[in-house]
């Protein structure tokens, strides 16, 4: 079997905060402490979970944003989180991003041609200035947008349509992996159904993998094929969609998935209420880090930290509870 | 007996490219006690129409024309000093970003008895033990203690229950809330809608919802409003458009939502696209609103613009098709 994709082993990312008047006394914000995951090729793997939970510092990880505090990324076999610039840069081409933003992550002075061909220029893709000009073209036909458009600058664009140029950005390096970071969450609800189905067609058509962090779990169920749950900058659930959907496990993947508000009214449900808020990740709470708003709590979780294991077939479970014998 | 009623609402803004038609001849009513949801997409009008009830449009460059008559009174016909004894008091508000609609140099203690001493009269004393009870109410932990905090001290889900107790102190008829948990997290909005239904059966202030989430509106209103290019498109009792939404606009929103649960159930289907864009609100529109995106739009459309019908008992939609039946999706 060939190696996974993308794989992720024990990843940390601590920041340095600091505190009092000169910043002599430094606390660390651990937004992400200890994830691992694998990611095969043309497969879906939403990151999912509440603001402050690291989601996007994973992603951020993973594109190399900035150098993390241990573990490994590993693309294809081969270790990116250390690798040489040189090395890095082509690894670079094959990871790319797509933000949520679509008004702050496109240069508000270029052109839309620009845009697309600066990542073609970059990595040195195309054989001639024709062959970049089909190129350009091609990119703009993918994501539906007309080719006349190429001349325009992002701010003649909607918000819907600086998304289609920002995915098509992506697309204009070749990559295997797109991560997608909230990228349809600034949407409206009819331009972020247009969006949803766009990366869906271009996952078919490519064969592309997509790192999909996202806070919207129905849209998550629409285009998944695996989800993490991420809580407090560690991973308490990860298993295909059916059985994240059908039979969670984790009590904070339960409680999540019953605090959707459901468009059908009258809904015979009955949401798990989380008491509290989440505690803040530079003091994160001992033992499991949900046990402050678990409703299931025994003095274990207090102390013990519970570690990922195998729950049933794929369905790998972070809770003390799981472990104990059915009944 | 209707606590609101809004007629022909324009709000209108002079802009350098012409005037902005925000708002274009709005009607509709709230009951006493009643929660009425307001949806739609992002510049359809829905916000500018809960800052005008409010009067918080300035003029220039707004206008607002029509009437808004809040218990009997023309809203628009007050002075700013009538107006003034009215907000906080008789209409409140709570908007969707607390951070910024809270004052970050007073305490929150402050801001909750700086209403009731304006509104109801207290002093001091009695002020800050009203608002303790406040606190308390919308259930944030030692009361006693976060009155003498500070807005930065409390996460974004205490925030809004600040807010919420800001503008439940006076015991409004009326609350207009703009997005309330939008920026919220998932669990924190299940709290904070949980609170808002509970506060309503106590207190008994008819709400008005603003807001694009579907799923909000399904769990907290009565009636629901769905605007469009500053229109109102429809109107109808919660279950009843859900059911059965009559114009081609609501039927796209909806059908443009993945339901939770739906990988499971074998309903899981390409989502609905709405194709093209809002129309340009500075320029007029001759027809329909909506024409120019609708997959069943005709000649009819695109030169008579529809009036609000009743398509069925109290459900009034603006389509010309929307009676034949032939648009169910």
């Amino acid at each position: 079997m060939s190696p996974p994709l993308l794989q992720v082993n024990d990843l940390k990312k601590h920041f340095p905060v600091s505190k009092g008047l000169f910043g002599r006394k430094s606390e660390w914000v651990y937004a992400v402490d200890g994830v691992s995951f694998e990611i095969a090729r043309g497969e879906t793997l939403s990151l999912v979970g509440e603001s402050g939970c690291g989601k996007s510092t994973v992603g951020r990880a993973i594109l190399r944003l900035f150098d993390i505090t241990s573990g490994q990324v590993i693309l294809d076999g081969q270790r990116i989180d250390d690798a040489h610039p040189s090395t890095m840069r082509q690894m670079r081409r094959r990871v790319q991003v797509v933000f949520q933003d679509p008004f702050s992550s496109l240069n508000p002075r270029m052109r839309v041609r620009d845009i697309l061909a600066e990542p073609i220029r970059n990595f040195g893709l195309a054989k001639s200035a024709e062959d970049l000009e089909v190129r350009v073209t091609a990119l703009m036909d993918t994501v539906r947008l007309p080719r006349e458009a190429l001349n325009r600058r992002p701010h003649e664009f909607s918000g819907g349509q600086r998304q289609r140029i920002g995915i098509a950005r992506a697309l204009a390096a070749e990559p295997e992996l797109i991560v997608c970071d909230e990228a349809v969450s600034a949407l409206d609800v009819s331009v972020k159904a247009q969006i949803v189905n766009l990366l869906q067609d271009l996952q078919q058509k490519f064969g592309l993998a997509l790192l999909f962090i996202s806070h919207d779990l129905a849209i998550v169920e629409h285009m998944t094929h695996r989800v993490a749950v991420m809580y407090l900058g560690k991973i308490v659930e990860v298993a295909p969609r059916r059985e994240i959907f059908a039979a969670p496990r984790h009590p904070y993947t339960k409680a999540l998935l019953s605090a959707v508000p459901l468009p059908e009214p009258g809904a015979q449900r009955n949401p798990i209420i989380l008491g509290g808020d989440v505690p803040s990740p530079i003091n994160p709470p001992s033992g499991c880090r949900f046990h402050t708003r678990c409703p299931y709590v025994f003095d274990r979780c207090r102390t013990e930290e519970p570690q990922l294991r195998a729950a049933e077939g794929d369905q790998w479970v972070a809770c003390h509870l799981d472990a104990l014998p059915a009944g | 007996m209707a606590l609101l009623e809004v007629e022909n609402l324009q709000t209108h803004f002079r802009t350098p490219s012409g005037i902005n038609r925000a708002v274009d001849g709005v009607s509709f009513h709230v009951n006493e006690g009643e929660t009425l949801a307001i949806v739609g997409e992002s510049g359809c009008g829905k916000s500018v129409t809960s800052m005008s009830l409010m009067r918080l449009i300035p003029e220039p460059p707004g206008r607002i024309a029509g009437a808004i008559r809040f218990a009997g009174r023309d809203l628009l016909k007050l002075s700013d000093r009538e107006m003034r004894a009215i907000r906080g008091n008789d209409i409140s508000m709570i908007f969707q970003e607390p951070m910024t609609s809270l004052n970050p140099v007073l305490t929150v203690g402050r801001q909750i008895r700086e209403t009731l001493m304006i509104h109801q009269g207290l002093d001091k004393q009695a002020a800050e033990a009203h608002a303790i009870e406040m606190l308390t109410l919308v259930g944030i932990p030692e009361p006693k203690r976060r009155v003498r905090e500070y807005p930065h001290q409390l996460s974004g889900g205490m925030r809004q229950r600040v807010m919420i107790a800001v503008a439940l102190a006076c015991n409004p008829k009326l609350l207009i809330a703009d997005e309330p948990t939008t920026a919220l997290d998932v669990t924190i909005q299940a709290q904070i809608l949980k609170l808002m239904l509970d506060l309503k059966s106590r207190v008994g202030a008819a709400i008005i919802l603003i807001t694009h989430d579907l799923g909000v509106v399904a769990e907290i209103a009565e009636r629901v409003m769905v605007m469009y290019a500053g229109r109102k498109v429809e109107e109808a009792p919660v279950a009843e458009l859900f059911r059965s939404p009559r114009h081609p606009y609501t039927q796209g929103l909806l059908g443009a939502v993945p339901r939770l649960g739906s990988s499971l159930t074998g309903t899981a289907r390409r989502l609905a696209e709405i194709p093209g864009q809002v129309p340009d609100l500075r320029k007029p529109i001759t027809g329909c609103v909506f024409a120019g995106r609708c997959a069943l739009a005709t000649d009819l459309c695109r030169q008579y613009a529809p009036g609000l019908e009743e398509k069925a008992p109290r459900h009034v939609a603006a389509c010309h098709y929307a009676a034949k039946g032939a648009v169910a999706a």
